[in-house]
């Protein structure tokens, strides 16, 4: 590396090192804000040294060190205050403070620590999506930590105010320094029992990137960009061959695939194109690879239909969409078997009523017909327009057009959305006319 | 953002004979930047391309196609390998850039690293109806907005 670095070269670099600078320190001083803090004066350092000396070779392990050195500096400091406290204190009785002990104990294990990044990423990651915090909690969080972003992204990504989110993510550190977390990497069984909580995350960044299918803002979209390279980094950081590896493999599929399909799923006028009717020449065929390697890897490790998890299923769900050249070719058999498995392992009222659509795709509108009389008195589905749109879907499909008619019309009173309506009401017009 | 790294040689390299030791550990190191890529989440794909004397070009002329088959004798540099990472901005490529190794590459080499058009760049000049209507042969490519 040469001298004369830039602040933009410099700052790109510490991006790069910054979250597990962060988890790492974070481990060190168990608590996320000074991490913050001395990961800051580490870049400080760095901006008046790098420009005269250049980047070092091994930049993380510079930052850390001059991190560290730091932290020594604020121990030692609390130290000495804490010392002048105890002297007071003995001359009181029965006050024990004990202060000094612990710091040297802090100290003693930074100096044991040597300067290998590990697993600091995943501990941080593992932390910031701790069960005791609520998953908004954790999702904001875990973008501040790990994903970098500053606050007043996160509150546009996710449509809400900077106070907001900035008081969510100091909640959450609180609630982490007070239950004592360590920043640990869990292991073994408890590392398969957390897991799930950072899926649901991810997942939920995700989701809220993807939800927003019109924006003129960027950064939700970039939500879904910011997930997927979660789920990467989680996925290369996971140990190859253990068997919760295949879900968090899954769930990277799922968001790949999903993805590949962002440029085809809105028309010109903004309008959600459905699955079915996208033009398939406009998906993302290097994501779709990406996806079904991933699955593919998931599968191997024993997330077979039989026995795999949510993500792997609904990643296996995607890819036979995703391997269909047109929607004609799509395996519907394959998708209803799917949708039988996933009812089993996540129950919900929507996985029935999809489950219902695969089947009258996959073995006639009279097997679809069956399965949503199963379901027809759910409580969540009441009022749920995509299920009257399903049964006239089914109807019209079976011939029985005036029954077909009135599911239409029922459907078309429920949705909240305009373009959906005139969608309905076409299909209402459309019995009529077959009369 | 989406860009593609181009590993561009300027002198050829001689895959014929058995790998020496330490092209060996040079090629173990390409693979530790690699894994380094993966785990920060940013590799997205890449390959290793064979050099010119397999290669074939193909010139367009009007309506003529003339096929000219490598080593062709003007080339100064050979690109030798290509990756495609999701970045947050060309610095951060450019600081990832300047961490590969170069030990495996004989003489002086570089890296280019080009960006992917996305659908913010093309919306300055493109309608949103021009940007949905399917263009002929799209099909398969690698991502373009």
């Amino acid at each position: 590396m040469t001298p004369g670095e830039t602040h933009q070269t410099i700052e790109a670099t510490f991006r790069i090192e910054r979250a597990r600078l962060i988890g790492g320190l974070a481990r060190m001083m168990r608590s996320v804000d000074l991490a913050e803090e001395l990961a800051q004066d580490a870049l400080v350092v760095a901006l008046s040294e790098w420009p005269r000396t250049g980047v070092p070779d091994n930049p993380g392990a510079w930052l850390m060190a001059t991190a560290k050195r730091r932290a020594i500096d604020a121990l030692r400091h609390d130290k000495m205050r804490r010392r002048k406290h105890e002297e007071i204190a003995r001359t009181l009785p029965e006050t024990s403070y004990g202060g000094t002990q612990a710091i040297e104990a802090a100290m003693a294990a930074m100096a044991a620590m040597d300067d290998d990044l590990g697993d600091e990423l995943l501990g941080l990651l593992f932390t910031a999506c701790h069960p005791i915090l609520s998953p908004d909690a954790r999702a904001a969080l875990t973008l501040r930590v790990v994903g970098g972003l500053a606050t007043d992204e996160i509150a546009r990504a996710f449509l809400s105010s900077e106070a907001t989110i900035a008081q969510r993510i100091v909640r959450a550190k609180k609630a982490i320094a007070k239950a004592g977390l360590t920043f640990e990497v869990p292991r073994g069984a408890e590392r398969a029992a957390r897991l799930p909580s950072v899926l649901e995350v991810i997942y939920l960044i995700f989701n809220e990137g993807y939800a927003a299918s019109a924006g003129d803002d960027l950064v939700r979209p970039g939500l879904c960009l910011e997930a997927q390279r979660l789920g990467r980094i989680l996925a290369g950081l996971m140990p190859e061959d253990a068997p919760e590896t295949a879900e968090v493999l899954g769930l990277l599929a799922l968001m790949e695939i999903q993805a590949s399909r962002i440029r085809a799923r809105t028309g010109p006028d903004g309008a959600v194109i459905p699955l079915t009717e996208q033009d398939r020449a406009r998906w993302d065929y290097l994501l779709i690879r990406r996806g079904l390697d991933a699955l593919a890897r998931a599968e191997a490790l024993g997330g077979k239909v039989g026995e795999a998890g949510p993500y792997v299923l609904q990643a296996a769900l995607a890819a036979c969409h995703a391997r269909a050249r047109q929607a004609a070719d799509t395996d519907w058999p394959r998708i209803a078997a799917l949708y039988d498995r996933l009812r089993v392992v996540a129950p919900s009222p929507v996985v029935d009523l999809n489950r219902a659509i695969a089947h009258s795709m996959a073995f006639g509108p009279e097997a679809g017909l069956r399965l949503l009389d199963e379901i027809a008195d759910a409580a969540a589905l009441r009022n749920y327009a995509p299920l009257p749109a399903a049964r006239g879907d089914f109807l019209f499909r079976a011939g029985r057009l005036t029954e077909a008619r009135s599911e239409f019309k029922a459907a078309a009173t429920l949705t909240r959305n305009e373009r959906e309506r005139a969608f309905l009401l076409a299909r209402v017009d459309a019995c009529d006319c077959e009369h | 953002m989406r860009v593609m790294v181009f590993t561009k040689a300027t002198e050829d390299m001689d895959m014929s004979a058995p790998p020496t030791p330490e092209q060996l550990e040079a090629f173990a190191a390409m693979d530790r930047f690699t894994e380094e890529l993966v785990k920060a989440g940013v590799f997205i794909a890449a390959a290793g391309l064979k050099n010119d004397a397999q290669a074939k070009r193909v010139v367009f002329e009007g309506s003529s196609r003339t096929v000219i088959d490598g080593p062709f004798a003007e080339t100064r540099e050979l690109v030798v390998g290509f990756s495609i990472w999701e970045v947050k901005d060309m610095d951060e490529a450019l600081a990832w850039a300047k961490r590969a190794p170069n030990d495996a590459m004989p003489g002086k080499s570089e890296m280019e690293i080009r960006p992917f058009y996305e659908a913010a760049d093309l919306a300055e000049f493109m309608t949103p109806e021009e940007l949905a209507a399917p263009r002929e042969g799209e099909r398969g490519k690698l991502g373009v907005a």
